[in-house]
């Protein structure tokens, strides 16, 4: 900032100096929360790292889960993981071509009513709570995938994927449209002058300037998909096994944790173990978090 | 440059009408993309809708769960959903904004208030069942809230702080730098500059953000099931004032999740009209949001 505004006075502007006090107080605030929430987690979960019976490796390398076994207690959570990955991961290859091809039908190809109306569902979209499309998946999609795959089950990776996928999809939207955007006017107009249709403009001009900014979009919409808990809980089924097809149940580290933290007695290892799977969570959507801010930033500063 | 039939200059070689072909094909592919994404939303709403219809009435609203939440209406529920929105936008906005307000006008860039903007973005995408973690180990047991309607809202609350912040930050980086100037050169301090010239003309702007978290922090359904929301707790019909804030309540979305899941034998109706009562707050509070912005558009004096 080139100009500021005058220094206050000393004495008189008392009341004021206390408001902007406050004002740095809440400002900080957010990391205070960041720590805090990692602190708290962490803190609880810390006791069993420490306990001689747990390894970190079993933790994320073996798929036994039996934490309430009499005898031999295992808590792995690779089968989570996987149940994680391969329901995350459907969802992006549903969500990712048609959260593009409707970015970029909003930014290059439709007139300025449809866009207005398209964005309004598009933010209803992303409002409608997670519990209701838990519900969604629950009631209506597992209807559909039994009467049309023949599946046992309704509730399994293919119906978490595409409750997913529509949860995700307004994020990518958005941030894709405005990576879009963002493409400087002058490339469109070097090729419209050289005669390209809209078509040969987005795939060959707009497509790779924008490249960039539609990583972060995908990675934004990974990061929803990795932290999701009751569409996921409900959608899912809760099979703690290693996915072999789209048309088995499984359970994911969020479902997981809303799934036994009631059960589990307060200071438990039981407990401290899901406050671990919390950890692991914070740290993934922290890491994914963090590149796509990058990449984002990066943009802007070009 | 449609097909120009009799054009002198412009004759339509194969090549070209190849092109127009390929143009048409793509945005035709790109309209059914976005078309996908909002065609399955409206079916399923309407389908809930239908489904929900036999018990969608005043009476649903105001009434209580009876035989074990089998029947009857979900009042406590309602209730205890409006009491958690509230109080932690009560907590939220205030903080939010202020934090808004320091980071877009106080902060100069450097590594620190960059290290803040970071943990804005990245409590933005701390996933809600780690929030739930977080939670249980800071308000429920570590502040000795125990399991109440306080830890629940503060719970929400700073999940929905992230949000809150980057709105508002938006609302006030668009009113013109020169405005704050012309402030400035009266003799101004920065507060008396933000109090009367920055806030009055960003204040719709800001609110559009509050409000929409309403519907956020209603939805929500993972943070508050492990910090203060009870399957069940029995309650006078249409009592405005039943619950203490450091008691527990029930809320709509755990509600939700409960009949369709864990209660059986529910009247089918039930679980649809509790989604559908859930989405129609949803679009309720989309529709003043929108409007508010609209209202604000038109009146933009600059």
């Amino acid at each position: 900032m080139q100009c500021g505004p005058p220094n206050a006075p000393c004495g008189r502007w008392g009341g004021e100096k206390i408001l902007e006090a406050l004002v740095y107080l809440c400002g900080f605030s957010a990391i205070i929360f960041v720590l805090g929430i990692f602190v708290f987690v962490f803190k609880e979960a810390l006791p069993v790292l420490t306990n001689e019976n747990f390894s970190l490796s079993q933790f994320l390398f073996s798929s036994d889960w039996y934490p309430t076994s009499e005898s031999n207690k295992r808590y792995g959570v690779f089968a989570m993981i996987a149940g994680t990955v391969s329901v995350t991961g459907l969802a992006m290859v549903i969500a990712v071509p048609f959260g593009l091809g409707a970015a970029i039908y909003l930014s290059e190809f439709c007139g300025q009513k449809t866009r207005e109306t398209l964005k309004i569902v598009i933010e209803f979209l992303a409002a409608v709570p997670s519990v209701v499309w838990g519900f969604i998946g629950l009631t209506v999609m597992s209807k559909l995938i039994v009467q049309y795959t023949g599946a046992p089950v309704g509730v399994n990776v293919l119906n978490g994927g595409i409750i997913l996928a529509l949860m995700s999809v307004p994020i990518i939207v958005s941030i894709s449209e405005d990576a879009l955007k963002a493409v400087p006017d002058s490339y469109r107009e070097a090729a419209i002058a050289l005669g390209v249709t809209r078509w040969q403009l987005v795939w060959r001009v707009l497509l790779p300037a924008a490249k960039q900014g539609l990583l972060a979009a995908v990675l934004l919409g990974v990061g929803r998909g990795v932290g999701e808990t009751m569409a996921v809980l409900m959608a899912t089924g809760h099979a703690v096994h290693i996915p072999h097809s789209v048309l088995d149940s499984v359970r994911t580290l969020t479902a997981n944790i809303a799934a036994e933290l009631g059960e589990a007695p307060a200071g438990s290892d039981h407990y401290r173990v899901l406050f671990l799977t919390g950890v692991l969570l914070f740290t993934i959507t922290f890491g994914v978090n963090l590149i796509a801010d990058t990449i984002v930033r990066g943009i802007r500063r070009k | 440059m449609n097909s120009a039939a009799g054009h002198v200059l412009f004759v339509e070689t194969p090549a070209v009408r190849r092109k127009l072909r390929q143009e048409a094909l793509a945005k035709w592919v790109f309209c059914a993309m976005a078309a996908a994404m909002v065609v399955p939303l409206l079916l399923i709403v309407g389908y809930l809708v239908v489904r929900a219809a036999p018990s969608l009435n005043l009476e649903f609203l105001l009434e209580v769960p009876k035989r074990g939440m089998t029947e009857g209406g979900i009042w406590p529920a309602l209730i205890g959903t409006i009491y958690l929105v509230f109080i932690s936008l009560a907590v939220s906005a205030p903080i939010g904004i202020l934090a808004a307000i320091y980071l877009n006008e106080y902060a100069r860039d450097n590594w620190f208030n960059r290290v803040i903007n970071l943990a804005v973005i990245n409590l933005a995408g701390v996933p809600s069942i780690v929030h739930a973690l977080f939670g249980l180990g800071a308000f429920v047991y570590a502040a000795k809230f125990g399991y109440s309607i306080i830890s629940a809202s503060l719970t929400l609350a700073i999940m929905t702080l992230p949000v809150i912040i980057a709105s508002t930050r938006e609302a006030l980086a668009s009113v013109p730098q020169s405005f704050r100037e012309a402030c400035w050169n009266v003799g101004a301090t920065r507060w008396q500059t933000i109090k009367s010239v920055v806030l009055p003309n960003s204040i719709s702007g800001i609110l559009t953000g509050v409000i929409l978290q309403v519907s956020r922090a209603a939805g929500e359904t993972a943070p508050v099931m492990f910090t203060g929301v009870v399957f069940f707790k029995s309650i006078e019909r249409g009592d405005l004032f039943p619950y203490y804030l450091n008691e527990q309540c029930m809320a709509l979305s755990m509600h939700l999740y409960t009949i369709s899941t864990q209660v059986p034998g529910v009247k089918e109706s039930i679980p649809y009209a509790t989604a559908v009562v859930l989405l129609a707050l949803v679009v309720m509070v989309n529709a003043a949001a929108i409007s508010l912005r609209v209202y604000l558009r038109s009146r933009q004096k600059w």
